[in-house]
């Protein structure tokens, strides 16, 4: 015990020893999460749309109006034909064209059926396109229904009739959808998992390479001791940045914390042992400090940011890769930190969570355990 | 006194198992309690294979060898707490001072509270670091980190301490108070073996091994390995050096003969010396030379190492 904090002291006496370094790992991650915050918070809000009216008729403008007057669509091109229609989006000045239709307003006017082309740049993130696609649909339909309720009106059949289904969409947890809601408890973990990671994939191959594990080997230390020994202090330092992350996202942000903020901040340190663990398997494993990295970043950090849900939702990935990111404690820990941020729920409901991240952290820290060897 | 604290039989070490290459080829080897031992040879010779496989770092392709009668494969930690060790290369943390340095070994090494304070201090006092005890290792001289390494190998008083080259790369005064230092700490009770490259560093050894191929080629006191030697050493000093070069090389009834600053050392059969001794008198007179120095002198152990090295050669020629 006494070896595992002669160890511990030594480990900080490294951090705070230079204090250029310490500023830096105790400070740059909240400030990473200020530069990705940003980025991740904006709302596409209003989608560009062109349009060709070759009717320019009452009818066909206030069927425009139906798309414009939200905060959905900007119309920010009139053009005068299909093909200036065309070349606008290939030249991604618009993401959505119109084309309506010479005789849309006579059509209307007389209750027949008429036609409108809308066209999508397919070239975008599908995601986004099937946004555009069910805002259009959505946008279309009322517009139809309005119509014929006006048709029907015209003709006298209105005030017996009504739409037989009314549903009630209640939206909980992020009413107004920002996507800053959803992203920046997501970017917490991610932010501090490439905070652990680098923290601790240098821990033993720096000492290899500097010589100083050849006058750590001839000492009575047991691995158990060294392994913890590293850890330890930087969890503190995990410590410092999710209290830092959490702050900055909830002040300049605005993402309030739903839940137990003590809830969050104890289960990120089990997060950490299990990130921890990790790198300095990674060190175990390496000769020198570039295969480190290496092993780190690409087997790690990449597959976090990719894998672990915070952009893509795992549920469409193939067996695989959802195997290994099931292997990821950071996969566990985004839905943990969603879970108490934006849900507010306790770890009673999350204890699919929990269990697997506690497990993932226990055999990590074990294996950083056997595989280091007090041999060169 | 006399019963061996290491002991290494038949030891081979092969660093990649699919040459034929061997760092060391059956290395045989006792040291006694209490001696001052030296591993002398030249680079690759196998010295620091062998203090590393003593010091449990790395370990041996086949053979045994024991510490304090503790098997380096079989009972590592053991061994390890009999040893203290100084690598070749500088392997503390640069970034902790001096005192924080030695402080932290002795906790590793569980050096009771009551008895550490006192122990560095000794540490300190006797490798002359104590004003500098709060300079960062970094900023140490050469001479000045391998005291401190010596002292963090020393803190828990091992019963053996191991030394990979300390005096290479220090300055003579330094190299000089190393050696002080040693022999203090043989007095103290503790067996030291010491590697080197440098054969004048051998004299200031008890006893001394030659490593020359991974191999013993020379084992004893050095008292006993320079008499052990059936040649004699002439030196002489004449101008003109290249005269006397030239009169050198055509004597007849010597071994060997090479220049040394501005002298000639020369090997002589025993049985010959006095022979050779006149003829270069008369040769040198004859020739007119000025003649500054001509004297039989005591063989060093780099004139052990060279003929020791010589045979090894033949012998594996003929093989």
């Amino acid at each position: 015990m006494d070896r595992f904090l002669t160890i511990v002291k030594k480990e900080f006496r490294h951090i705070y020893r230079d204090p250029r370094t310490m500023a830096l790992i105790l400070l740059l991650p909240a400030l990473l999460l200020l530069l990705l915050g940003f980025g991740v918070s904006g709302e596409s809000k209003e989608i560009p749309l062109a349009v060709v009216d070759y009717s320019r008729t009452e009818e066909s403008r206030a069927y425009i109006d139906y798309y414009t007057n939200g905060e959905d669509f900007a119309y920010v091109y009139s053009a005068s034909s299909e093909e200036e229609l065309l070349d606008l989006i290939h030249r991604d000045k618009v993401k959505v064209g119109m084309l309506i239709p010479e005789d849309f307003g006579r059509m209307i006017a007389t209750n027949e059926s008429t036609q409108v082309q809308l066209y999508i740049n397919g070239s975008a993130d599908p995601s986004d396109i099937e946004t555009i696609q069910l805002k259009l649909a959505a946008i279309s339909q009322m517009a139809s229904q309005n119509i014929l309720v006006k048709q029907l009106e015209v003709s006298g059949l209105s005030g017996s009739f009504s739409m037989p289904i009314d549903t009630n969409i209640k939206m909980l947890y992020n009413p107004n959808r920002e996507s800053k809601m959803y992203m920046i408890p997501g970017l917490i973990p991610i932010v501090l998992q490439v905070q652990l990671l680098l923290l601790s994939a240098l821990a033993i191959v720096k000492e290899k390479e500097q010589g100083t594990m050849e006058q750590l080997i001839v000492t009575p230390i047991k691995g158990w001791e060294l392994m913890l020994g590293k850890i330890v202090p930087y969890m503190v330092v995990a410590l410092v940045n999710i209290i830092g992350l959490i702050w900055v996202g909830s002040w300049i942000f605005g993402v309030q914390m739903q839940g137990s903020f003590l809830e969050l901040v104890g289960l990120s340190m089990i997060f950490s042992i299990g990130s921890l663990g990790i790198g300095v398997l990674i060190s175990n494993l390496s000769d020198s400090q570039m295969q480190a990295i290496y092993l780190a970043v690409f087997i790690v950090m990449i597959p976090a940011i990719i894998l672990s849900g915070l952009m893509i939702p795992r549920d469409g990935m193939p067996p695989f890769t959802y195997w290994f990111s099931e292997l990821m404690p950071v996969t566990y820990f985004l839905e943990i930190t969603r879970g108490i941020m934006l849900k507010g729920v306790s770890g009673f409901y999350m204890w699919d969570s929990i269990w697997p991240m506690l497990l993932l952290s226990v055999v990590y820290f074990a294996a950083s355990v056997f595989t280091f060897k007090k041999k060169i | 006194m006399d019963e061996p604290i290491v002991y290494i039989q038949d030891l081979c070490k092969k660093y990649n198992a699919k040459k034929e290459e061997f760092a060391l080829e059956s290395l045989n080897l006792s040291i006694n309690r209490g001696t001052l031992f030296g591993l002398i040879g030249p680079d690759g010779a196998g010295k620091s294979t062998t203090l590393r496989i003593l010091a449990t770092i790395i370990s041996p392709t086949s053979g045994k060898a024991s510490v304090n009668g503790f098997d380096v494969q079989t009972e590592v930690e053991k061994v390890r707490g009999q040893i203290g060790y100084m690598p070749q290369n500088f392997s503390l943390y640069q970034d902790l001072s001096v005192i924080e340095n030695l402080n932290f070994f002795a906790e590793i090494q569980r050096m009771p509270l009551d008895q550490r304070h006192e122990r560095i201090e000794r540490m300190l006092a006797f490798t002359h670091l104590g004003q500098f005890q709060h300079r960062r290792a970094r900023n140490l001289s050469g001479g000045m980190k391998k005291k401190l390494a010596l002292a963090c190998a020393l803190v828990h008083n091992p019963r053996v301490l191991i030394l990979d080259e300390p005096s290479t790369g220090v300055d003579p005064v330094s190299r000089r108070e190393l050696w002080e230092i040693l022999a203090s700490v043989v007095e103290d009770g503790v067996t030291v073996i010491v590697s080197t490259p440098y054969m004048d560093e051998a004299e200031r050894c008890h006893k001394a091994a030659i490593l020359y191929h991974g191999q013993v080629i020379a084992n004893g006191s050095t008292s006993d390995l320079r008499l052990s030697l059936p040649f004699d050493i002439l030196e002489v000093k004449a101008k003109p050096r290249k005269a006397a070069r030239q009169l050198i090389s055509t004597l007849d009834g010597i071994y060997d003969w090479r220049p040394v600053g501005d002298a000639f050392r020369i090997t002589v059969e025993k049985s010959l010396t006095d022979k050779v001794l006149a003829e270069l008198q008369k040769e040198l007179d004859a020739q007119a030379l000025d003649t500054r120095l001509l004297r039989q002198t005591t063989p060093s152990m780099e004139d052990v190492f060279v003929y020791q090295a010589g045979i090894s050669r033949g012998n594996h020629e003929s093989l």
